[in-house]
């Protein structure tokens, strides 16, 4: 496991975009500004000094009562230099982010996933539809007013009979 | 001119080959593949969200139920994301056990998966010979866990319990006849002429795309990129073991398979060692008395220890503020734990990084341009469980 150097590379190279780098047991977590997303990744992938080849995941997070209210964290390994980082991305209720897809493609599915369950959209996102759950599902459960036993817990389960439903098996 | 059309099929999620509740539409030309749009969550039982509500003990026994043939597996990764937090560290001999554990129950994922794999594909013999070594091995686990899939038994702070003394000699027997076994099942399959033509040069992966993909484990490895999170970031005292990580070349299901095959050999060896040169002590942490309930014959002795008994098992224990992400290679790849820690003895978020539901990401890469009965050799080669796909 080599020393992580990026967040000194990220510092230099968009001084604007970072807006704090922490470690904590020993993980380095750098907050970067949501507009300049792309550009950062597409660096932390292409430099020859860090090459973050593999994303190992990405998580949404509702912080519920700070604001911006939610945050998507990537986390990076470098696949060369033996090192993992994470990216935080700070994001308001209501915004999107631009999608990393077309630099990991790994991001496709993991960004679905925010999607569904945090609400939060991707630009230019190739596919985005929920994943885990059904299309018709109404709300996002990992935001934290979703309640545990989710909305219809209380509904008792209703035999609905075809003639009911106005479509007759006959036609 | 007649006019061509695509025919769509619909494959599962009721359907044996997905080896569980995986749906696949699949567009075909003829035989061929020309899209395929996997649709999966089926499964779905919001273990995140209900991570959220319970301690950090209670959650523990969510783990067991994400990827149901490896439980000691995930128990591991949770109980180290959650011991990171609390900066605490866990005596030699409980590493050793929980490497010896998660080793076995390595073995008997892999025979499930040799054993289904090869069923898929129309090799039904091994089946019983690989259901009887993974029995073997559930048996043992059994004796030390009381459980044979749903362990729960790594605890934060150490494990649950000691080994009994019939444990060690089981597994020294299981790892002295191990080795032949393997060898049996290689005459069944590896040279069968039957097996090659249905897995070599199928649905290969070259390794930038692996990467890509975000694929690991066996199916990473098997296109020839080195990562192994045993060797890159080891836990658990691994750096204690000597062991290899086997690698192939073209990337395709028959290159999967002979990486599965040599990862369970190396297992064994690892096993072995562990079981060789297990040192004796306690199996909790010392220096934690806040997280690791006090031994039986305190509680009755001593009042103290009877209240914080009492305090552990009702309110749970307070993680530090903080967020870490601890992973494990487990039999699919790397499965990791991101925990963000708000201070209070329930995890704020807990994001599991499930292998299978990666891996399962770069099917449609492998199997597009494909004949429509390959698509099961696919599936079984990069060895989803649908358990922890959909969480």
């Amino acid at each position: 496991m080599s020393k992580c150097t990026a967040s000194d590379l990220l510092g230099g190279k968009f001084p604007e975009a970072v807006k704090t780098v922490s470690e904590f047991r020993g993980e380095t977590t750098v907050v970067i500004d949501k507009a300049r997303l792309r550009e950062v990744m597409t660096f932390l992938k292409a430099n020859e000094e860090t090459r973050y080849d593999l994303l190992v995941d990405m998580a949404g997070a509702d912080t519920g009562n700070e604001s911006p209210r939610f945050f998507v964290a990537y986390l990076l390994h470098s696949i060369p230099f033996n090192n993992r980082l994470r990216i935080k991305v700070p994001v308001a209720e209501g915004d999107v982010l631009d999608t990393v897809s077309d630099i990991w493609r790994a991001a496709d599915w993991m960004e679905r996933e925010v999607y569904d369950m945090f609400g939060i959209g991707f630009n230019k996102h190739p596919d985005l539809r929920r994943i885990l759950l059904p299309d018709f599902f109404v709300g996002h459960p990992l935001r934290k007013e979703f309640p545990l036993k989710g909305n219809d817990f209380d509904t008792p389960f209703r035999v609905c009979l075809e003639e009911e439903k106005g479509n007759r098996a006959d036609g | 001119m007649a006019e061509t059309r695509f025919m769509t099929v619909n494959m599962g999620p009721q359907h044996p080959a997905t080896h569980g509740v995986l749906r696949l539409l699949l567009e075909l030309d003829g035989e061929i593949i020309v899209k395929a749009v996997p649709d999966i969550g089926y499964l779905h039982r919001g273990i995140e969200k209900l991570a959220e509500s319970m301690t950090y003990n209670q959650a523990l026994t969510l783990t067991d139920r994400l990827d149901y043939t490896s439980g000691i597996s995930n128990n591991l990764a949770y109980c180290l994301a959650v011991e990171k937090l609390l900066d605490i560290t866990i005596p030699k001999r409980a590493q050793y056990l929980r490497v010896l554990m998660a080793e076995l129950q390595r073995i008997a994922a892999h025979l499930l998966w040799v054993a289904t794999h090869a069923l898929d594909l129309g090799a039904m013999t091994l089946l019983f010979y690989a259901f009887r070594d993974r029995e073997t091995i559930l048996e043992t686990l059994e004796l030390v866990t009381g459980a044979r899939l749903t362990p729960s038994f790594i605890r934060i702070g150490g494990l649950a319990a000691d080994i009994p003394e019939t444990f060690l000699p089981r597994v020294m027997a299981f790892v002295e006849d191990f080795p032949k076994r393997v060898d049996e099942y290689e005459t069944l399959l590896t040279e069968n002429i039957i097996w090659k033509k249905r897995t070599r040069g199928i649905s290969p992966l070259s390794g930038a795309d692996c990467i890509n993909y975000g694929v690991t484990g066996p199916v990473l490895r098997a296109s020839g990129v080195c990562y192994d999170v045993r060797k890159a970031y080891p836990y658990s005292s691994y750096e204690d073991f000597d062991f290899e990580i086997p690698m192939g070349k073209s990337g395709d299901v028959y290159d999967r398979y002979l990486v599965r095959l040599i990862e369970m050999r190396q297992s064994n060896r690892i096993v072995k060692q562990a079981a060789a040169k297990l040192p004796e002590g306690p199996v909790t942490a010392v220096d934690a008395p806040l997280v690791v309930p006090p031994a039986k014959e305190e509680v009755g002795r001593d009042i103290a220890a009877l209240i914080r008994h009492f305090k552990i098992m009702e309110q749970g224990f307070s993680v530090p503020r903080g967020e870490v992400y601890a992973s494990i290679e487990s039999s699919k790849g790397e499965l990791g734990f991101y925990i963000v820690s708000d201070g209070t003895n329930k995890p704020f978020r807990m994001k599991i990084r499930p292998p299978s539901f990666i891996n399962l990401g770069a099917l449609t890469k492998m199997i597009e341009g494909q004949m429509v009965a390959d698509v099961v050799a696919a599936i079984g080669s990069i060895d989803i469980v649908l358990g922890e796909i959909d969480r």
